[in-house]
């Protein structure tokens, strides 16, 4: 049997057939540890995320064994890939689709800043249009980066505060992108 | 060479039943090629198809030439499968008014084809059954093909220059 890991608890006060923490940190250690990604595959750096979702890398052991190739379902959306300007509205309409809380991840240079693709026909990044919380270097990044940058996420899961979403702050970085 | 005497015969016909329409004849790498007028370029694809037995529109597109006068080249690409046959099919017209007849008439094949040289060189072709773009976005606002739009998308704001030694 191989050994079987179990996240720590979060720090609290702790004593005979009790332990108090608070409730935005046991949410957080809940939602970072069963992160259900959507997986938005353009081009080459999906290929890398297929190795990464393999046994071999194994996204899986991150709690993101379930992939949603749905959006309603979806913590994060994975963008990995060339996004053309003609694909800028669909790559809108997932990411508004999506429930909250949601969290994006861009994936390469393509999906990061255009890439290599200067040109009329290529979105210069997918901030342009949605709202993003980690990149990923890379042309294409490599499996442990994608993996890196799922843990950066899941940092950012854990530690977000349970009235982030409902803060003015984040309604104006929608606002922004033309999102209510 | 046989392919020569082919294409010439071809030229000949096509001289004696155009006249001065057909110009600028040359034979590249075997291709023969010309260029015509867009008051009869439906007219020369017509009888390149039906008597010359050119069945296979294999392309058209376009050329900017922003220093020439009538600076939009229209060009056409025709096949004769039966005797392995090719041609290749000029247009000049002006870029104030970029407008051509269809050769939709001709082939039905065209008329993707003619969205496409629409989208990227604007180009009207006056009687087109649906002349919408094809591949770029709708709301692109330019026809990326033509010479005076820069090769790199100047929104950008990451990419200074000086970081790039230019």
């Amino acid at each position: 049997m191989s050994e079987i890991n179990i996240v720590d608890a979060p720090p609290g006060i702790e004593g005979s057939g009790f332990f108090a923490t608070s409730l935005d940190k046991v949410i957080g250690l809940a939602r970072s540890n069963s992160l259900w990604p959507l997986p938005f595959a353009t081009s080459c750096c999906g290929i890398e995320f297929m190795a990464t979702m393999g046994s071999h890398y194994d996204l899986g052991r991150f709690g993101a064994e379930r992939l949603s190739f749905s959006p309603r379902q979806a913590d994060v959306l994975m963008v990995m890939g060339t996004i053309a300007k003609k694909m800028a509205p669909v790559l809108k309409q997932v990411y508004i689709q999506m429930a909250e809380p949601r969290w994006v991840m861009a994936v390469g240079a393509c999906a990061s800043s255009g890439g290599i693709f200067d040109t009329y026909s290529v979105l210069q990044g997918i901030d342009e249009v949605i709202p993003v919380d980690v990149y990923v270097p890379g042309c294409p990044p490599r499996p442990e980066a994608i993996l890196d940058g799922f843990q950066r996420i899941q940092d950012l899961v854990k530690n977000e505060s349970g009235r982030r979403r409902n803060s003015d702050y984040y309604k104006e970085l929608l606002g922004q992108y033309g999102i209510k | 060479m046989e392919e020569t005497t082919l294409n010439n015969g071809i030229q000949a016909k096509l001289s004696d039943k155009f006249g001065e329409k057909i110009s600028a004849v040359s034979e590249p790498y075997g291709l023969l090629t010309f260029v015509t007028t867009k008051d009869v370029i439906i007219n020369v694809l017509s009888f390149l198809k039906n008597d010359l037995n050119f069945n296979f529109l294999t392309d058209i597109t376009a050329v900017h030439y922003p220093e020439k006068e009538h600076g939009i080249a229209v060009v056409y690409h025709l096949h004769n499968m039966a005797e392995r046959l090719r041609v290749r099919i000029k247009v000049f017209i002006s870029e104030q008014n970029p407008t051509i007849p269809t050769a939709t008439v001709v082939w039905k094949g065209a008329n993707w084809m003619e969205r496409e040289t629409y989208d990227f060189f604007g180009i009207k072709f006056e009687g087109h059954p649906d002349l919408r773009r094809i591949l770029n976005m709708d709301d692109l606002g330019v026809y990326p093909m033509l010479k005076q739009y820069p090769l790199e998308d100047p929104n950008r704001v990451d990419k200074k220059d000086e970081f790039f030694g230019r």
